[in-house]
């Protein structure tokens, strides 16, 4: 297992907001991670890579391991976990640099300075991501010229970068038109050759065309985690299926 | 559109006459706007018009080069006091710039804290005082312990005049940046100073300029503060720890005087003065846009 | 907070059409069979001439639920109930294209010498209208329990089939004037089972609705 979750609550101040959460992702597969909003499948993303740190007065308490390594113990190094384990947005977040410089942010804020090195791994992320093609003649542009889909594959391949191992998914298309979607979504089933991907999404039907298991959530609970197929065609728990059939939500 | 109740007793009319009257309103309100905006716009355009009608006549080449003739002396210029207005902002600037921008980011990093808010409050407080405080105060504080008016205290007085724009607008430009980017920066492994400096302040940086430039412009024009201060010089001077002169100062010392001719160069000193504000807000914009290109599409 | 969906609707109009469709095939067996028994040919000529009907109400459902899984994208048990409504229809419709054969079986059967008793057929028609009806209810009612022991009956049929084609076959070896109408009805016998066959079909897809197992080709279908 790659990632494995036991027992894990999530506060705000005095909000509990995720209750006992057991979880395990195995590697290099699609974990989806699927619920009503505010359910709190997006503060369980946020909790793999620490994000949610940032909030002032938010503390997770219970196990997550990362590669057997419990990320919460004390004395855990953010900055390394961070960067094996890369996040990607639902609003695509380029920086207003060109396309060439976001892609190496996370190599240069890590210390590399070679040239010949930033310039290869820009351009294997971002073939990666499904984007060399396009952008290959324009590479020192501004990357908010990018049209919606190109930036958010842009944010990817900037992800990616850095080499992580595990990819975290916060809604990653759903501010983006189908073709778009189609695009990451082909993507997504790509890169879970080399990578462990967790993405949470509204839509149900992305869920079931991009995961191998599914996670559903629901007022701070995880509900049931089955494979993808079970979730959605012969799920175990009555609120599961309201879910996924619509009668709820 | 039909109407969503039943027509009843003739109010087919009554909805004509409401509509004709709701015309009429807006028409008045919009020629009520246009006035506004003539009578808004109408003391800038006198300023321009008298600067441009009774300066632009009185420039010449000595007014650029030569220092200001003695009493009854025809001729000369402000040249000494163009540079030292020029020295002046650029002594402003070097004390306002860092130290606003550094407050600013500590205003948008630790927002909702006391000390924020104490500090906030601060610039609040100093934006609102007279600009005359500010000199008298340099002048306490500068001029003074060393009993020698100078560039540095004017300098200080305008910095100081400057800097609660500064921390104002570098907060407010902070705060308007996404926060998607900071996330971004993070989840690539920044450190939160790291991601201000290499992102998030980066992002903001093309309106921040635009603040200090506006400011800059705003104590370009300033005399109160320099009267105290920086003083005036007849001489060329590049001397920081010397009086200096400045347009305004000149400008104030000429128009006040009963010569013809000084009043003259006083008109040609206005005329600057507007000019080098008009284009200190030129290159605020063009700056704004090549570093723009990097933030939009 | 629940939501009234579309769905559900959708899901009621299709249910109607299929079971108005699965009443008009259990007439049409049970007329076969009156027929079979009676020799009424006035019932044969009924069933042949409503089978139109029964074949338009195919493709009618069929249209719909089409339609249904290309806007609503059906998951979990909607998902499972538009798959079993795609597979019981055509079992459905092969029911009533059997009892027609049946009935033109019957029409043949008339010109030649009439074989009494006609030893197991009665029961084993029998045992499949039940089954029919049984696998009919078991879909309205999503009773996997009733579905069961349908598929468990089938057995059954299959053994009475099988007795019915020995009992004809004497029939043959006695008096070679019997073989013509001993094999329309050995025919007959095949088509009853068929139709069991049928009701078997539609049960394991009830199975499938209710539980979400696939029973199908397994060797015990508890």
């Amino acid at each position: 297992m790659k990632i494995h979750v036991r027992d894990f609550d999530f506060y705000y101040g005095d909000t509990k907001v995720l209750h006992g959460i057991n979880l395990d992702v195995p590697e290099r597969q699609v974990t989806a991670l699927i619920g009503p909003s505010g359910c709190g499948k997006s503060t369980f993303i946020r909790s793999i890579n620490r994000m949610n740190d940032v909030i002032p007065e938010a503390r997770g308490e219970g196990l997550i391991e990362v590669d057997g390594k419990n990320i919460y113990a004390p004395g855990t190094d953010v900055v390394a976990l961070r960067r094996r384990v890369g996040m990607v947005f639902q609003k695509s977040n380029p920086f207003p640099k060109s396309i060439f410089d976001n892609v190496a942010y996370g190599l240069r804020i890590g210390g590399v300075r070679n040239k010949r090195e930033l310039a290869d791994t820009v351009e294997r992320s971002l073939q990666r991501a499904a984007l060399w093609k396009e952008v290959k003649d324009r590479l020192h542009d501004s990357a908010m010229a990018l049209s919606g889909g190109q930036q958010q594959r842009l944010c990817i391949a900037r992800a990616l970068a850095v080499d992580p191992e595990i990819l975290l998914m916060d809604e990653p298309a759903s501010a983006l038109d189908p073709i778009a979607t189609t695009k990451i979504e082909e993507l997504i089933s790509e890169l879970k050759e080399s990578y462990t991907i967790v993405i949470v999404t509204h839509n149900m039907q992305q869920a079931a065309r991009v995961s191998d298991r599914t996670a559903f959530f629901m007022m701070g609970r995880l509900v049931e985690y089955d494979d993808t197929n079970t979730i959605f065609i012969n799920p175990k728990e009555k609120m599961t299926e309201d879910y996924v059939t619509g009668r709820f939500g | 559109m039909k109407s969503p109740r039943p027509a009843q007793r003739g109010e087919g009319p009554e909805i004509m006459s409401y509509a004709t009257r709701r015309k009429i309103v807006s028409r008045i309100a919009e020629v009520l706007c246009g006035v506004c905006i003539l009578l808004a716009l109408l003391p800038l355009a006198l300023i321009l018009f008298y600067v441009i009608k009774e300066g632009a006549g009185a420039l010449n080449l000595a007014f650029f080069t030569h220092t200001p003739k003695p009493v009854g002396e025809l001729g000369g210029g402000m040249g000494n006091a163009i540079v030292g207005t020029l020295i002046l902002i650029g002594l402003a600037a070097l004390f306002a710039v860092p130290i606003g921008c550094i407050a600013g980011i500590h205003l948008s990093e630790y927002q909702g804290t006391r000390f924020g808010s104490a500090v906030r409050f601060a610039a609040d407080v100093l934006n609102g005082v007279p600009s005359i405080v500010i000199g008298i105060f340099a002048y306490g504080l500068v001029v003074l312990p060393v009993k020698r008016f100078s560039a540095i205290a004017g300098g200080g007085a305008l910095g100081l005049l400057m800097l609660p724009i500064v921390v104002r607008t570098t907060e407010e430009l902070l705060r308007l940046v996404p926060p998607g980017m900071r996330e971004g920066a993070l989840a690539l492994g920044a450190t939160r100073s790291r991601a201000v400096f290499t992102v998030i302040f980066p992002a903001a940086l093309p309106g921040i300029l635009t603040g200090i430039l506006v400011a800059l412009a705003r104590v370009a024009g300033e005399t109160a503060p320099l009267l105290f201060t920086s003083f005036n010089n007849q001489y060329w001077s590049t001397n920081i720890t010397q009086p200096m002169a400045s347009l305004t100062v000149q400008v104030f010392t000429y128009a006040n005087s009963p010569y013809e001719d000084w009043i003259r160069q006083a008109w040609a000193g206005a005329f600057l003065l507007v000019m080098i504000i008009l284009a200190l807000s030129i290159v605020a914009r063009l700056a704004v846009r090549r570093l723009e290109r990097m933030n939009r599409a | 907070m629940h939501v009234q969906r579309h769905f559900d609707r959708d899901i009621e109009e299709i249910k109607a059409v299929l079971l108005r469709m699965g009443a008009m095939v259990e007439e049409a067996m049970q007329q076969s069979i009156r027929a079979l028994l009676d020799g009424d040919l006035a019932v044969a000529e009924q069933v042949i001439a409503n089978d139109d009907r029964i074949d338009q109400m195919e493709i009618q459902i069929d249209q719909h639920v089409i339609e249904l899984i290309a806007k609503m994208q059906p998951a979990a048990g909607d998902l499972r109930f538009v798959a079993t409504v795609m597979k019981i229809t055509p079992e459905l419709e092969r029911i009533a294209d059997l009892a027609q054969d049946v009935c033109e079986r019957v029409i043949e059967l008339s010109h030649e010498p009439a074989i009494k008793p006609m030893t197991y057929l009665p029961r084993l028609a029998e045992d499949a209208q039940k089954m029919v009806r049984d696998a009919l209810d078991a879909f309205v009612r999503g009773d996997a329990e009733l579905a069961r022991k349908v598929i468990r009956n089938d057995d059954v049929v299959d053994q009475l089939t099988e007795e019915s084609f020995r009992a004809l076959l004497t029939y043959m070896l006695e008096n070679p004037r019997n073989i013509s109408p001993a094999i329309r009805l050995t025919f007959i016998g095949k088509y009853f089972e068929r139709m069991a066959d049928g009701a078997t079909n539609i049960c394991e897809m009830v199975v499938y609705l209710v539980e979400g197992r696939m029973i199908k080709h397994s060797a015990d279908p508890s």
